[in-house]
Formats: C-alpha cells, sequence, structure tokens
C-alpha cells in the first residue's frame, strides 16, 4: 500500500535557510544542504526548497543549493518560487531536482504547466496553489475557495477547485495546496478545502497549511483526503520529529514509510 | 573498456542516477555512444516520460542495436522506470504521434505495459513496498517479503506485465498486487526510483555493483 508522505518544507532566501530554532547540532542550521540532510536522516519521505529570494539576480543561488543536496540527499526535492520558464526548471532539474512547483506563473500562463509536463513528464510538475475561503464561505456554509498568487498577496478571482481540475488536465502531476486561512495558525488544515479538491482531481494532493498537533495531520490524511502533508513550523521550531509524527500516523494505522528502512 | 555505462536517454533524471551510483563508489559514465555502449562491462538504463517518446528516441540514436547486444551478451542491466519498460514488448500507452498503434519496446522481456485501472489514483507516485517473488542479490540485505518488504519510491502510471511468470523478480501492492521488479539472467528492471529511495534505494544500487563485480570474476 502507498504511505502517506511526510514532507519538512524549507523556505530559502538567497542561498540560505529562513527559518528554525532547534538545530543545535548542526554546524549550520541555516545552509539548506545541512538541512535537507538532517531531515533526510529523521525520515522525511521528500524535500521542498521554497525559493523567497527577491531579486532576479539572486536567483542563481537556488540551483546551486539544489545542485549541492542532491549529492548528499537521495530523496525526492522539489523546487518552487519565481520559476516562470521552462528553460529554469530545465536548469533545476539538470542540477538534481526531480519536480518543481508552479504558482504564480502557472496562474499568469497556465499553458507553462502543459509545456513542462510535456517537455519533462507530468511526475516533474507540481502546482502549488494558495487558496482562501471567498466571502460567502467565511458568513455562511457555502464551500468555495478563491485562488492567491504573489506568495498570498493578489486574489485572482480564479475557484481552487476549478483550478485543480484545470491543472490537472493541463498535466500537473501532484497539487501543493495551501490554505491561507489556516497557515500559521497551528490550529489545524482546512480540511474541507483538502477533500474537496481531493475529490476534484485524480493526481495526490499534498496538504499545507496550519499543522499544530499531530492529530491535525492525521485528518489531513484521512478526512482531507491529502497523500501526504508538507510540515513546517512544526518540525522546524522542534515540535515534533519526523519520527514522532510516523510513529503516531502508524499507530493511528495509516501506512507510512519506517524511518529506519 | 570496462566501464559502467548510464545510457543518455536525455529524461529529467539522468543527473540523480548518475549522483546516487557515484555515491555508492561505482564510477558511470553517461554516453549515447553505440561503440561505447557495445564495451560497456554493466549499464543502467534510465527514463521517464512517455513510452513512445523514449522508443522513438532510442531507434533514432540508433541504440536499439547496441542495446540488444548488450542484453545478448549477458552483461549487468538495469532499466529504471520507463527503463524498465522498454524492456517488455510493447505499451498500451499512446505516444505523441497520436497514432493508435502501440509503441514497441525491446522485447527483451516478452509481455506488454499496461495503464493502471481508472479506478486507481494516477499517477502512482510516493513510497510503496517491494515484495521480492523469490531471493535475489538485487534484493540482498533488503526487507525481504516476509516482512512486507523494503519501501521505494515510484512515479508512473502505466505498469509492465511480462508474459513469463519466471521473468518476475518481485511485486508491490497498489490496490492488486503489480510487477514492480523483472529478471532475466544478469537483465534487470525496476518500476521505482532506487536513486530517489533513500538508504533502501543506495543498497540497491551497491547491490547491482556486487552483481557488476561478481559478473567480472
Amino acid at each position: 500500500m502507498l504511505a502517506k508522505r511526510i514532507i519538512p518544507c524549507l523556505d530559502v532566501r538567497d542561498g540560505r535557510v529562513v527559518k528554525g530554532t532547534r538545530f543545535i547540532n548542526l554546524r549550520d542550521a541555516g545552509d539548506p544542504v545541512e538541512r535537507a540532510a538532517f531531515y533526510n536522516r529523521e525520515g522525511a519521505d521528500e524535500i521542498v526548497f521554497l525559493d523567497i529570494t527577491a531579486s532576479v539576480e539572486k536567483r542563481r543561488a537556488i540551483v546551486d543549493v539544489v545542485e549541492k543536496t542532491a549529492e548528499v540527499v537521495f530523496i525526492p526535492l522539489t523546487v518552487g518560487g519565481g520559476i516562470d520558464s521552462v528553460d529554469f526548471m530545465q536548469e533545476l532539474l539538470n542540477s538534481g531536482a526531480d519536480k518543481v512547483s508552479l504558482n504564480t506563473a502557472a496562474l499568469k500562463n497556465p499553458a507553462l504547466i502543459q509545456a513542462g509536463a510535456e517537455r519533462f513528464g507530468s511526475q516533474c510538475i507540481v502546482l502549488a496553489m494558495d487558496a482562501r475561503r471567498s466571502e460567502q464561505n467565511r458568513s455562511g456554509d457555502e464551500s468555495s475557495w478563491e485562488v492567491y498568487s504573489h506568495g498570498g498577496r493578489t486574489p485572482t478571482g480564479r475557484d481552487a477547485i476549478e483550478w485543480a481540475k484545470e491543472a490537472e488536465k493541463l498535466g500537473a502531476g501532484e497539487i501543493l495546496l495551501t490554505s491561507m486561512d489556516a497557515d500559521g495558525t497551528l490550529e489545524g488544515y482546512d480540511t474541507a478545502l483538502l477533500s474537496s479538491v481531493a475529490e476534484a482531481v485524480s493526481i495526490p494532493v499534498i496538504a499545507s497549511g496550519g499543522a499544530g498537533k499531530l492529530e491535525h495531520l492525521y485528518e489531513a490524511l484521512t478526512k482531507g483526503k491529502a497523500h501526504a502533508v508538507l510540515a513546517a513550523s512544526i518540525l522546524h521550531y522542534g515540535t515534533y520529529s519526523i519520527a514522532e509524527i510516523k510513529e503516531y500516523l502508524s499507530q493511528k494505522g495509516l501506512p507510512v514509510r519506517p524511518v529506519k528502512n | 573498456m570496462s566501464s559502467l555505462v548510464i545510457i543518455d536517454s536525455e529524461c529529467a533524471n539522468l543527473s540523480s542516477i548518475y549522483k546516487a551510483v557515484k555515491y555508492v563508489n561505482l564510477e558511470p559514465v553517461i554516453s549515447d555512444d553505440s561503440k561505447t555502449i557495445a564495451s560497456a562491462r554493466a549499464i543502467i538504463f534510465p527514463g521517464v516520460g512517455s513510452f513512445a517518446h523514449a522508443a522513438s528516441l532510442i531507434s533514432r540514436k540508433r541504440l536499439t542495436g547496441s542495446l540488444l547486444g548488450a542484453i545478448t551478451a549477458g552483461i549487468p542491466f538495469l532499466g529504471i522506470c520507463l527503463g524498465m519498460q522498454l524492456l517488455l514488448s510493447r505499451s498500451e500507452e499512446i505516444g505523441s504521434d497520436n497514432s493508435n498503434k502501440p509503441a514497441e519496446g525491446l522485447n527483451a522481456i516478452p509481455g506488454e505495459v499496461k495503464r493502471f485501472p481508472a479506478e486507481l489514483p494516477v499517477p502512482h507516485v510516493g513510497w510503496n513496498r517491494v515484495m521480492p517473488d523469490h531471493e535475489d542479490p538485487l534484493f540482498r540485505g533488503l526487507e525481504q517479503s516476509s516482512n512486507g518488504g523494503a519501501y521505494f519510491y515510484f512515479t508512473h502510471s502505466y505498469y509492465a506485465q511480462p508474459r513469463n511468470q519466471t521473468h518476475i523478480l518481485g511485486y508491490t501492492d497498489y490496490g492488486f498486487p503489480f510487477t514492480s521488479a523483472v529478471k532475466k539472467g544478469n537483465l534487470y528492471g525496476v518500476q521505482f526510483h532506487p536513486e530517489k529511495s533513500g538508504p533502501a534505494g543506495l543498497r540497491l544500487l551497491s547491490n547491482f555493483g556486487n552483481i557488476i563485480a561478481d559478473n567480472r570474476d
């Protein structure tokens, strides 16, 4: 049976990790390569690098990070943030990334998903989506969510479920779905959003945003029908280790890859 | 010449395979030159993407003969993901040319490549267990079927169905048991990605290195 995946997400700016406090045993917790290797040893199933570098000139740094990470970490690596061309996808994949995640650029130009999928295969293309409950949803029980671009700053008028379906049709292989309402609250994922999208598409959905407790992860993977959970704060601030998360999920009856495999 | 050649099938994961193989102390070269392939001591045949596209690339590069020659000569050979599927006779996957003809593989392992049934989520992506059908040096030191098998990383929508039971080396359960590893003599194929499967994947690649070493003796 397919295991539920636990995926640490590292925010990288100018080639440095910007979050995390618990890494007293690492020489340099700000080094993305060391941090990725650490999570790999801890039993992470994949690693996601989200590049939040503001300036285009410093974009090269992430290529270098991927190149060095891929020499010591042998689990899937996904890179997202500012990817807006097939050439840049190619460069990241050649450096050792296995998947690229597209967000704002795909909203501006959905054909980018198709171009990437045709060139590299759907398994390389992740659609990252930031969604927020729409006005009528927040006030009543209507279930609709609006997609935001530019790191959640700009409303697009697009419906999250429709965008997910379109992305699947264009060739996306997975959807990384962040609830902007839940993100940072530590109060749990928006499982209604997760299950609505997961039921609308057949490609896997990776849940993101809101995890504060172990049961939140379990809810995302059961009620939310997600295939995987992206974990940031819960890992970076040392609330739980990957081993603790997997132990918990396993006891609750979900299949996970053992940390010592 | 005594090299381990990774076939340059122009696929996206070429560098990952190269790095993983180097990590387990093997010395690979990446090549699409038929002379280099003909003189190789061992071959890794990677591939991701569409079956028809990869099959036509192999024939356009005029590699069919040298690949089949290497297989016939019995040198250690490892097909990975689409590289495994290409060992079979043909695939149901519709090619980019939109002809309804099934694309032809190398036919080294007789059988078909089929799409997962519509009721299953595709692609099959993530970590799943491989249960070796019998003991084999490729899976030495890894969890065997009695323990459920070791986890490896998969990402694919089609699976191989060898015609001959004796070519099946391992199964994986995805709603039903499908063939995730094949073997015929020194010819191996794995549907998963050992280069992305953590310690288990590195162990499998290192086992393949031992198979190469034993073959030289």
